[in-house]
């Protein structure tokens, strides 16, 4: 019993970090139908300028807190920056390119970031391990975790809940589902897609970062970072649907769990288990979980 | 048109063949590897012909390395020929990968585009997770191969590095030319017509799904004898073989090749292999930048070298 | 004469949407179509079914007796029954003349009612795109790339590549949409002289009356998925419900002997 609710909790731990990360991939699809490959490169990105800011911080001697509040801030940095450096600098060039096509810009992007990561903070490995622990322990039943850990939960919530209502209610979010219908027509009715566009990707590669930015405190900054977690989002947005918010929720939750279930009761399958979800996922239904009708094509 | 094909590849092979032996060992080794890539990105030259781009080439490249070795380590069969011999090693493994291939193509055959990619993506990731937890095969280690024959030629010492590059050599020529017959065959002809409007080549009476099964299967067995050639050569092989950048590196070459002739995948693969080794000793935190910086030139300025890609129409800008 | 295609209680439903409501027909070999209704009417859907397509959701489709109902396009085209599009279906990249060459090589591939039967070499498929490059009048343009030609010479290249499958049923998809008045004419008796060489059994839509009246010598009208009439031109645009659902009242009728109808 015990190692189900262990399972449980650390897959929804594991699921919420994943999501915050795929919600941002999922939204840049969803906008800009581009499937971004340097997702993974501004995640690590997130973790590394959170890294740097922590360890700065408690270097100065500053109240331990504040450190919490520099994990935002890493994201929000790397989400401004690079954010507009790469749609406003490349990727506008390139709308209207087949989707692959995109795919590949995407990808030289990541292989760009992945060495301006060694070149800026070399290939040892960072931590910022003390945020981690600053906020206690809790325990469920026997199980001990960290309040920093709840924290995670609560924050993709959060993040979750923000986005809908972002999209659903306000008139900014309207204009952008108006522009993931059809882009065509949103710009015909006046939409400014290209600021849409430029918003977007900002938000995504903020979100990005922001899963960076958390999971500095729990492991070792790397530079195989971002190469790992891509695939990992990938995984999530196959089987939620890409572009579906709800849709990166449920596949956020399910690779959490069947990575948590493996890890737990079968280690050898961990990594071959999301993948062969994905794979399943994709066989039954490509187009995710949260699939939309298509149109008569003749 | 065919004999003339036939006999630039003939000399290519002659000048190859009496060339390296004089070429420095390092030299040697790096066209092997240059020829063992160029075979799979010959495989993604088919595949991207039909419009295909697939992000898992990596699964049959790994499968091909591993194939002979792994065969005999997992069902505990004594060393024999298969396990020792240049050129069945990395034949063996084209047969391996093109079985798998054959299976797995009856569902491949069915998604286009970022499915396609991401769904190949998806099983060279699962190869590489069975991989590294497999310890017959020694998990993310790996483990060492060597051969000591060639076609079943005992080698002498000091001829080995010679006997595989010949191989090599031989292996892509045959490969090279066979690619040739058919991409001017009638069947191989349809990759951009399937790649331009699949519902039209249906209306007129072919099966698009044969057909990308069919260059599925012929990009795979390309694919795992050059992971058998790469295997020999290194000496060694681990599951990143299986990895996600390994593939996306033959998307990458094949990108810069571009798809106008059947050389084009060994001589781009060539030309980076040359670049890498160069910019590896020199700046090894900037050669990927500059791969990425390359890509993004090509993309945007030789559009020769997507030609494939950029047959089909995208949305409205 | 039996007839070459028949179709008995044709029905095909999108939701609350009627494309196709018990449409029996029979049409003899031979004979030239035309098939007129409004937008929606269901005449791209009777198309559809025909081809394999779509499938309907009851009746069945007979060719020459046999019952194809349930074959897919590829199937339907081995067979001998081709259909151009209404959006022209090429091979953007290619040229004119690699278009045609790409859909010989199908054919060879299938091979199945290709003429000889046997594999053609090279330069006999050559031969034959050449050929048919020269019947439709596309030689002029046969290195331009089919992505940038005029309309009109996509929607007769579009044609042309149905036709050298050499089928014995052509569905032509409003094959003048798109194309200029002046160009309108030019394209149908370029069609009609190419096919007329073969013996071909046409079934065509069309929304320009005039072209109508002049090609064919039967007229199915379509309206709300259901036939509304069957019968010589003369006739079937004579008829009240035609005048009311498809080409409308406005114009004298034709008996009358006064000008052109003209349904838009």
């Amino acid at each position: 019993m015990t190692d189900l609710v262990s399972v449980l909790i650390d897959g929804v731990i594991y699921s919420s970090y994943l999501f915050i990360i795929a919600v941002g991939l999922t939204l840049i699809y969803g906008v800009m139908k581009i499937l971004n490959m340097a997702h993974g490169s501004l995640y690590a990105l997130g973790a590394y300028v959170a890294a740097t800011l922590v360890g700065a911080w408690f270097n100065a001697g500053l109240n331990p807190y504040g450190s919490l509040a520099l994990l935002g801030l890493a994201a929000l940095l790397v989400g401004v920056v690079a954010g507009p450096i790469i749609e406003r600098g490349l990727l506008r060039f390139m709308y209207g390119r087949d989707e692959v096509v995109l795919i590949l810009v995407t990808y030289s992007v990541f292989l760009i970031l992945e060495d301006v990561i060694k070149l800026v903070w070399g290939v040892e490995s960072y931590s910022a391990y003390q945020p981690y622990g600053l906020l206690g322990n809790f325990d469920v039943g026997d199980l001990p975790y960290t309040v920093y850990d709840a924290l995670l939960v609560i924050v993709a919530v959060l993040v979750g809940v923000a986005l809908t209502f972002v999209l659903t209610r306000t008139r900014q979010g309207k204009l952008l589902l108006a522009v993931i219908h059809d882009r065509e027509v949103s710009a015909a009715m006046g939409i400014n897609v290209e600021r849409v566009y430029l918003v977007t990707f900002t938000i995504g590669t903020m979100l990005a970062a922001l899963g960076g930015a958390l999971i500095a405190p729990k492991v070792s900054v790397v530079p195989a970072m971002g190469v790992e977690v891509i695939v990992l989002a990938f995984a999530v947005e196959v089987i939620g649907g890409l572009g579906s918010l709800p849709g990166a929720a449920l596949g956020a939750i399910i690779v959490g769990l069947v990575r948590s279930a493996a890890v737990h009761y079968l280690p050898e399958v961990e990594l071959f288990s999301i993948y062969l979800v994905m794979a399943l996922v994709l066989i039954v239904r490509p187009k995710g979980l949260f699939s939309a009708v298509e149109a008569r094509k003749i | 048109m065919r004999d003339r094909a036939v006999g630039w590849l003939g000399l290519g092979l002659v000048v190859f063949l009496a060339g390296g032996w004089w070429l420095p060992n390092w030299a040697q080794s790096l066209v092997i590897l240059a020829l063992g890539k160029g075979m799979v990105v010959l495989g993604l030259l088919l595949l991207m012909r039909c419009g295909l781009v697939s992000f898992g080439q990596g699964l049959y490249y790994c499968l091909g390395a591993y194939a002979a070795v792994a065969v005999g380590k997992i069902f505990r069969l004594p060393d024999s020929l298969l396990t020792s011999d240049a050129l069945l090693m990395p034949l063996f493994g084209g047969v391996v990968a093109g079985v798998i291939a054959f299976i797995l193509g009856f569902l491949l055959a069915n998604y286009r585009s970022i499915f396609f990619a991401m769904l190949s993506l998806a099983f060279s990731m699962i190869l590489y997770g069975l991989l590294i937890k497999m310890s017959v095969l020694g998990s993310s280690d790996g483990f060492n191969i060597a051969y000591s024959t060639a076609a079943g030629v005992v080698l002498r010492p000091g001829t080995h590095l010679y006997a595989l590059y010949a191989v090599a050599a031989i292996i892509v020529f045959v490969a090279m030319l066979a690619l040739n017959g058919y991409l001017r065959s009638h069947r191989g002809r349809l990759g951009p017509a399937i790649r331009d409007n699949e519902l039209r080549v249906e209306y007129m009476g072919a099966s698009v799904r044969r057909i990308v099964h069919l260059n599925y299967v012929i990009a795979a067995v390309l694919a795992g004898i050059g992971g058998g050639l790469v295997a020999l050569s290194i000496g060694h092989i681990d599951p990143d073989l299986a990895y996600w950048t390994t593939s996306g590196e033959f998307v990458f070459v094949a990108i810069l090749s571009g798809t106008a002739n059947v050389a084009a995948p060994f001589a781009g693969s060539l030309l980076f292999e040359w670049i890498k080794s160069v910019a590896y000793q020199y700046t090894p935190y900037t050669w990927q930048m500059v791969l990425g910086i390359a890509m993004l030139l090509v993309i945007m300025f030789l559009p020769a070298g997507l030609w494939s890609l950029l047959g089909r129409r995208g949305r409205g800008a | 004469m039996a007839a070459i295609l028949q179709t008995e209680g044709l029905t095909k439903r999108f939701g609350a949407v009627t494309a196709a409501d018990d449409i029996n027909v029979s049409i003899e070999p031979d004979t030239v179509v035309g098939l007129i209704g409004g937008n929606g009417a269901g005449k791209t859907t009777f198309i559809n079914m025909v081809t394999g397509y779509l499938k309907p959701d009851a009746g069945t489709i007979r060719y020459a007796g046999s019952v194809i109902t349930q074959l897919i396009p590829r199937s339907v085209t081995q067979l001998g029954i081709c259909r151009s599009f209404q959006i022209p279906q090429l091979f953007d990249s290619l040229t004119v003349r690699d278009n045609l060459l790409a859909a010989l090589g199908v054919v060879v591939l299938g091979g199945k009612h290709w003429a000889s039967g046997a594999t053609l070499a090279s330069e006999r498929v050559e031969a034959a795109a050449d050929e048919t490059l020269a019947r439709f009048g596309l030689d002029d343009y046969r290195d331009i790339l089919s992505g940038v030609l005029p309309e009109g010479i996509r929607k007769l290249l579009d044609i042309a590549m149905a036709m050298v499958v050499r089928p014995r049923i052509l569905l032509l998809d409003e094959p003048t949409s798109g194309v200029s008045a002046d160009e309108k004419f030019v394209i149908m008796d370029t069609v009609m002289a190419a096919v007329r060489a073969n013996r071909v059994t046409i079934l065509f839509v069309e929304h320009d009356m005039d072209i109508v009246r002049r090609y064919t010598e039967r007229i199915l009208a379509f309206y709300e998925g259901r036939i509304i009439a069957d019968d010589t031109p003369d006739t079937v645009l004579d008829d009240d419900e035609v005048r009311k659902y498809v080409t409308g009242t406005t114009h004298a009728r034709v008996t009358s002997g006064a000008g052109s109808d003209a349904a838009h």
